[in-house]
């Protein structure tokens, strides 16, 4: 179970308001979210998440349960989130959803290659090795199956 | 001996359980995508029809043609499950759930971040997303981590205008809004008995702004004569000597009026340091503070006198309501000029009914005052509700103080 991608760089206390305003959660339509994710933050950032590990600060994901912010984050083709903590409801939410996160803490560079492996827990960001908490046999049995509905479905 | 998250949980702290849900909710928000993977897993029935609830709350009635028809399906849902749905009108879902539902000892789950209100009757209650509440209907139980707890030890009694927000405020405060993440929090000590089954609703509410998963008072008498009322037996639950990761002391006699500045929750200032800014609306309502208990207290300050700025005021729930116009305090509201919604989340996820403009400010008594969440450039500041009530009559931000001076 690995993730790869250039890093963005992301400040501490991104709260769910800012991934997905909540002027946008009525809908349907999954890739709105995408399209609007960060818009409060900065607005160009959506176009720029393909592709991309998301380098967050502390307690990424604060504030409300609103799943259209993990789902938001995947529809925009981001490979996974580091950050040294999350809240703990989007961290839920993201292994439910299938995007994998991370708890790991290390000086973000823009850009730089980041290779994550959830099962041997080491990422590798600029020719360095960091060591991320590990994640539960039951979150990596999720994401492994891409997530919550998957994972109950392969069960039965 | 055990901290009461792990007595009920089953298990000590760190370690992962199984467990089996006493209640599980959604609401109107998270019940659409809740819904979704519901039918995605096929999963065919609810495993707990009776424990399990959807209440609309949070655009109730609905804005539009699009909230409408989501709402409709969700309603069908209810219906075909036959599991307890409260429609429009009723309230906030975990207000309608602290009125006679919960108890103290149940696990209870809700689709949304402030569950952990319910930890005030001494049950585990936290908050998740939607398609962990689908697989909750599907399965009737869900994964925990068995969380380190924090103790927060109250010694006193309020003085003066201070109240139980302002105590929420001030550990907020103090914890930071990640300073408690994964952790519990528990309420004890001699101060916790001067505290009402209202006042300990707040002050847990706001415990997921430090991170928390869920805070917890322990079951007494002022509990057990809480659900009384509404025909249900509770016992007491004692403290136990324990292990807690970290203590919090707070004297309830020092707390003072204070406000959370925007954009951060944990940015608190004493109100009377602010006093003077500007207000375009001040909100009174929400899980955090629209229950009787304040809906009194705000019209206690402004009877008989007008607010000099608008103020919204939205009732936690029926009941809240029903006992509101009945005795007064209603009347008093809209006597002093108050605009009243029905019972529900009102406009504090600027969703409808009083989202603020550009550059506007708004004097609030809900948990969360992020960026642009009440309306793009607006700003949020978080009150108490006395703060609220004193600063509605003068129309900028004022210190309630000399509103109590004895």
């Amino acid at each position: 179970m690995r993730f790869e991608g250039p890093a963005l760089c992301l400040g501490p206390d991104i709260d769910t308001d800012l991934i997905i305003a909540g002027r946008y959660l009525r809908t349907k339509d999954r890739s709105l979210w995408a399209a609007h994710a960060f818009e409060d933050l900065d607005p160009a950032l959506a176009g720029e998440l393909r592709g991309k590990v998301i380098v967050a600060g502390k307690n990424f994901g604060c504030g409300s349960s609103r799943e259209q912010a993990v789902i938001a984050l995947k529809e925009a083709g981001v490979r996974g989130v580091v950050a040294p903590s999350f809240a703990r409801i989007f961290f839920r939410n993201a292994i439910n959803i299938g995007l994998p996160v991370a708890e790991c803490e290390f000086a973000c560079r823009e850009g730089e290659q980041i290779e994550a492996d959830l099962r041997t827990g080491i990422l590798a960001a600029g020719g360095r090795s960091y060591r991320m908490n590990p994640l539960s046999p039951r979150m990596l049995e999720i994401l492994a199956a891409g997530g919550l509905v998957e994972w109950w479905r392969g069960r039965r | 001996m055990s901290t009461l998250s792990e007595r009920i949980l089953g298990a000590a702290a760190g370690s992962y359980v199984d467990h089996k849900v006493d209640r599980a909710y959604a609401h109107d928000g998270t019940g659409v995508l809740a819904l979704a993977s519901w039918k995605a897993m096929e999963a065919g029935c609810i495993a707990d029809p009776g424990r399990t609830c959807l209440i609309f709350d949070h655009i109730a009635p609905a804005n539009n043609s699009v909230a409408a028809g989501l709402q409709q399906e969700l309603r069908t849902f209810a219906g075909e499950q036959e599991i307890c749905f409260s429609d429009i009108g009723g309230g906030i879902c975990h207000q309608v759930m602290a009125e006679g539902i919960a108890l103290p000892g149940e696990v209870i789950v809700g689709a949304d971040s402030h569950t952990c209100t319910l930890g005030a009757f001494g049950a585990f209650a936290t908050g998740v997303g939607a398609t962990d509440m689908a697989a909750i209907w599907a399965e009737g139980a869900t994964w925990f981590r068995v969380p380190e707890t924090i103790a927060v030890n109250l010694t006193g009694r309020f003085h003066g205008a201070a109240e139980a927000k302002d105590l929420a405020l001030t550990y907020v405060g103090r914890l930071g809004m990640d300073g408690a993440t994964y952790r519990a929090l528990e309420f004890l000590g001699e101060g916790v008995v001067s505290l009402s089954m209202d006042s300990r609703l707040t002050i847990c509410n706001m415990s997921v702004e430090t991170g928390a998963k869920t805070g917890l008072f322990y079951a007494d008498e002022t509990t057990a004569r809480f659900l009384e009322g509404f025909g249900v037996h509770a016992e007491s639950q004692e403290p136990e000597d324990c292990c807690y990761r970290e203590e919090l002391h707070l004297d309830l006699g020092e707390i003072v009026p204070v406000i959370a500045v925007p954009p951060r929750v944990d940015a608190v200032r004493p109100a009377k340091e602010l006093e003077g800014i500007a207000l375009d609306q001040v909100f009174l309502g929400t899980c955090t503070n629209g229950r009787y208990e304040d809906l009194a207290r705000f019209a206690r300050i402004v009877k008989g006198q007008k607010v000099k700025v608008r103020t919204i005021v939205a009732p936690a729930s029926r009941s809240t309501l029903i006992r509101a116009a009945g005795n007064g305090v209603l009347a008093d509201l809209l006597g002093a000029g108050c605009t009243v919604l029905s019972p529900g989340c009102g406009p504090c996820l600027g969703a409808h009914q009083g989202v603020i403009g550009e550059g506007e400010v708004c004097l609030s008594t809900s948990n969360r005052n992020f960026r642009n969440r009440m309306g793009v450039g607006g700003e949020i500041y978080l009150s108490s509700v006395a703060t609220a009530a004193a600063s509605a009559l003068s129309g900028v931000m004022t210190d309630p103080e000399g509103y109590f001076a004895v």
